[in-house]
């Protein structure tokens, strides 16, 4: 590779948004990531604000339990997933693997833990300052659920965040269940990983600059709008 | 007001995406890093759906997986590398029959300085025990390939008993040609390459070809419709469409048609019986 | 929304609070009466919080009763905290939010809450976000909040202690004006110049303990014990 490529190759791959095969990768990325996380948040909330309410026989096993799958390495996520998928496994009638719905079904498995956990923290934090208040409304912990995860959501923001970065940096598990195909479920980071094995490293590094730009706006949108939002009410 | 809207908006884009991948014709193959890193399949695959309306979905493994990919349903055409695995597949019944499509050759790709001094030598048996002599650094695929399986052979060819001479100079990366190459260009050593992924490799370096043109070092690509009556997904139709296309004249001529740098990297012999 | 039978008086006898073998809050006999300015007084650490919180059910005794008058008493007492909690959105919302666990309809909320803001003089503040309000807003909309699901008692635990005399007076003010119209409040301070302003009825605690239950006239004038006597004289170190 020669060194004084590097910047003029970043600067093509940027310039190459233009070029609809390329946005076509940069596209499904977003979109198997989003879906991902966006489901993975409509489940996750209140599941993990159930996990801090909640009280029931073995609720400290599941705690350390959904803990621990946060760590979960994405080539068991992805093989898990796949197996399930699979045509001889027990889901394969759904014709999903290789799939960009498998790439999101992998990438879910993968997020969950973290927004069930991070959720069961921030809600079990703000149960202790609302739970006085709230009893005396007159609401249960069933019914106290909605109004912590609306009164927590800036700190969800953050939670959110932290799945989307797990899922867009993520490459072992939905190489396995998407399996790159060029133009159906070939994905930011696939791509990079394509690239390297084929030797183009100064492609690889402006795949990868592009990605680092994306999340580096995501985040910084959210940040501003959940800062804003925090600012204004207070 | 504004609220409620902003979360609907929400859940309708973590929504939509799950709906909208549309499913229009397509067939699933499955096929080897070495079509894929080339890229052949960049070639030919556009004239095919051109003329068919069908997708063609790749998804690129190395042979065993490949092959294990169709043994589980997962796929509807393998088009790999490994004749003997090959022949076993369609043995099983996993496929009623495997046609010969095209060849190239292996070469052996080292060092410039060539440590083991080997370049230009046409023996690839000669070349591989001066490695192992010299204990010199050789990345092998280690990831049941084709490139992989093929290497095995050559050892066995060379009169090696690889369990009993390797050591750590012999280095299984697990990965695809690509990644052995980059491993073999950043450790200085040798590995066994197809000719069209090295012809395509960007990262050369300071690798160059040390042995090639030896016999033993042809490559047959054979391509296979996954059996129907095994595996009821299979789309017979569209698959085996895909297979005749590819044996038929104008196939042949877009696999020719393939060329990098004014090199033609695969050689269509789907008419060869004994391919 | 108000029932026919009163939940008060409201009793309690032999009432104990003991955790971890320690005992927090002891009240042998005392009575919340209908229509009486009940001002619970004591020192910081007397027990005036956990005494309000017994009363108003957010804590159960390990010994002893605690008896409302009326049945189906749970949801004719409401309380305003010390430290009480803005919900992370507008005024209005906080009470439509407080009505609709209370079991009002989506429309009976809204049409309540704007009665509620406009009687306590929130009205020009409907859509600000509650948690920018000043201290003293906080307390009125805390207050509005309680008041809204029209409750026949209102605990307050020290409503006052964090505003300015200004403030301050506009709180008593609310409070006389919310007695005028039928609702019996019981309040705590140790501000004794705020309780001789309020009180018609005197708990006085100290150490945990309700040592003097009275009217204010005899409690002011007349203490029955060593430990009010000092507390009236500030001269009570605790």
């Amino acid at each position: 590779m020669n060194g004084a490529d590097v910047p003029t190759t970043i600067l093509r791959s940027l310039a190459g948004f233009a070029d609809p095969a390329f946005l076509g990768i940069v596209l499904l990325s977003l979109k198997v990531t989003l879906s991902a996380v966006g489901l993975a948040g409509l489940v996750g909330f209140p599941l993990g604000a159930a996990l801090a309410l909640g009280r029931f026989p073995g609720r400290g096993l599941v705690i350390v339990v959904v803990n621990a799958f946060m760590g979960l390495p994405p080539v068991v996520a992805g093989l898990a997933v796949f197996l399930l998928l699979s045509r001889s496994g027990p889901f394969g009638g759904l014709g999903l693997l290789f799939t960009p719905g498998a790439m999101m079904v992998a990438q879910f498995v993968l997020v969950l833990p973290i927004i069930v956990a991070l959720t069961r923290q921030t809600i079990e934090d703000l149960w202790i300052e609302y739970r006085d208040q709230l009893t005396s409304m007159g609401a249960d912990r069933l019914r106290a659920i909605p109004t912590l995860l609306w009164d927590a959501r800036f700190s969800l923001v953050t939670t959110l965040l932290a799945g989307l970065g797990r899922a867009s940096a993520e490459v072992g598990a939905i190489l396995i269940v998407g399996g790159n195909i060029a133009g159906f479920t070939r994905t930011m980071t696939t791509a990079i990983a394509l690239e390297t094995s084929k030797g183009d490293l100064p492609l690889a590094l402006g795949l990868g600059a592009v990605l680092m730009t994306l999340t580096f706006t995501i985040n910084g949108l959210a940040f501003s709008v959940s800062r804003l939002g925090a600012r204004y009410a207070g | 007001m504004l609220r409620r809207t902003l979360i609907t908006a929400a859940v309708a884009i973590a929504l939509a995406p799950a709906a909208s991948f549309a499913q229009d014709r397509f067939i699933t193959v499955a096929s080897t890093t070495s079509t894929m890193d080339s890229g052949l399949f960049g070639h030919i695959l556009p004239i095919f759906e051109g003329k068919t309306g069908i997708k063609v979905r790749v998804v690129a493994q190395g042979t065993g997986q490949a092959l294990d990919t169709g043994r589980r349903g997962d796929a509807d055409v393998l088009f790999v590398h490994a004749r003997a695995q090959e022949l076993k597949f369609v043995e099983e019944g996993y496929s009623t029959k495997r046609l010969p499509v095209m060849y190239n050759d292996f070469v052996v790709v080292g060092p410039k300085a060539d440590p083991a001094g080997v370049g230009g030598t046409k023996d690839v048996a000669a070349a591989f025990k001066a490695i192992a002599e010299k204990k010199i650094p050789f990345v092998s695929r280690g990831d049941k390939s084709g490139t992989h399986l093929a290497e095995v052979a050559l050892w066995k060819v060379a009169g090696l008993d690889l369990a009993a001479v390797r050591g750590e100079w012999y280095r299984e990366v697990g990965q695809g040609m690509g990644a052995a190459l980059n491993t073999a260009g950043a450790m200085g050593a040798y590995t066994l390459s197809d000719r069209a992924t090295w012809i395509a490799f960007k990262n050369k370096g300071e690798l160059t070809i040390s042995v090639e043109g030896d016999k033993r070092l042809f490559n047959q690509y054979g391509v296979m419709l996954v059996n129907p009556a095994k595996f009821p997904s299979v789309k017979a139709a569209d698959g085996q469409a895909f297979v005749d296309w590819l044996v038929s004249k104008e196939g042949q001529d877009a696999i020719a048609g393939y060329k990098i740098q004014g090199q033609q990297l695969f050689f269509p012999n789907a008419g060869d019986p004994n391919a | 929304m108000r029932a026919t039978t009163s939940i008060l008086p409201l009793s309690l006898d032999g009432v104990a609070l003991e955790i971890d073998g320690r005992l927090l809050l002891a009240v042998e006999r005392a009575e919340i009466r209908k229509g009486r300015r009940t001002v619970v007084l004591g020192p910081n650490g007397a027990g005036k919080t956990l005494f309000l919180k017994l009363c108003h059910g957010l804590i159960r005794p390990t010994a002893g009763r605690i008896a409302f008058a009326g049945d189906h008493a749970d949801r004719r007492h409401a309380m305003v905290f010390q430290k009480p909690v803005m919900l992370r959105r507008s005024v209005e919302a906080n009470l439509t939010h407080a009505l609709g666990l209370a079991g009002l309809g989506f429309f009976e909320r809204r049409r309540r809450a704007t009665e509620v803001l406009a009687t306590f003089g929130l009205a020009d503040l409907a859509r600000r976000p509650a948690r920018v309000l000043s201290g003293g807003e906080q307390q009125r909309l805390a207050i509005a909040r309680a008041a809204s699901v029209d409750p026949e008692l209102l605990f307050l635990d020290e409503p006052a202690s964090a505003l300015d005399p200004s403030a301050t007076r506009r709180i008593e003010d609310l409070l006389g004006e919310l007695h005028a119209g039928g609702l019996t409040w019981v309040m705590t301070t140790h501000d004794l110049a705020q309780a001789r302003r309020l009180a018609d009825d005197v708990l006085f605690f100290h150490g945990g303990r309700l040592l003097e239950a009275a009217p204010a006239e005899t409690f002011f004038t007349a203490p029955g014990t060593e430990e009010a006597r000092a507390f009236l004289e500030s001269r009570l170190f605790w």
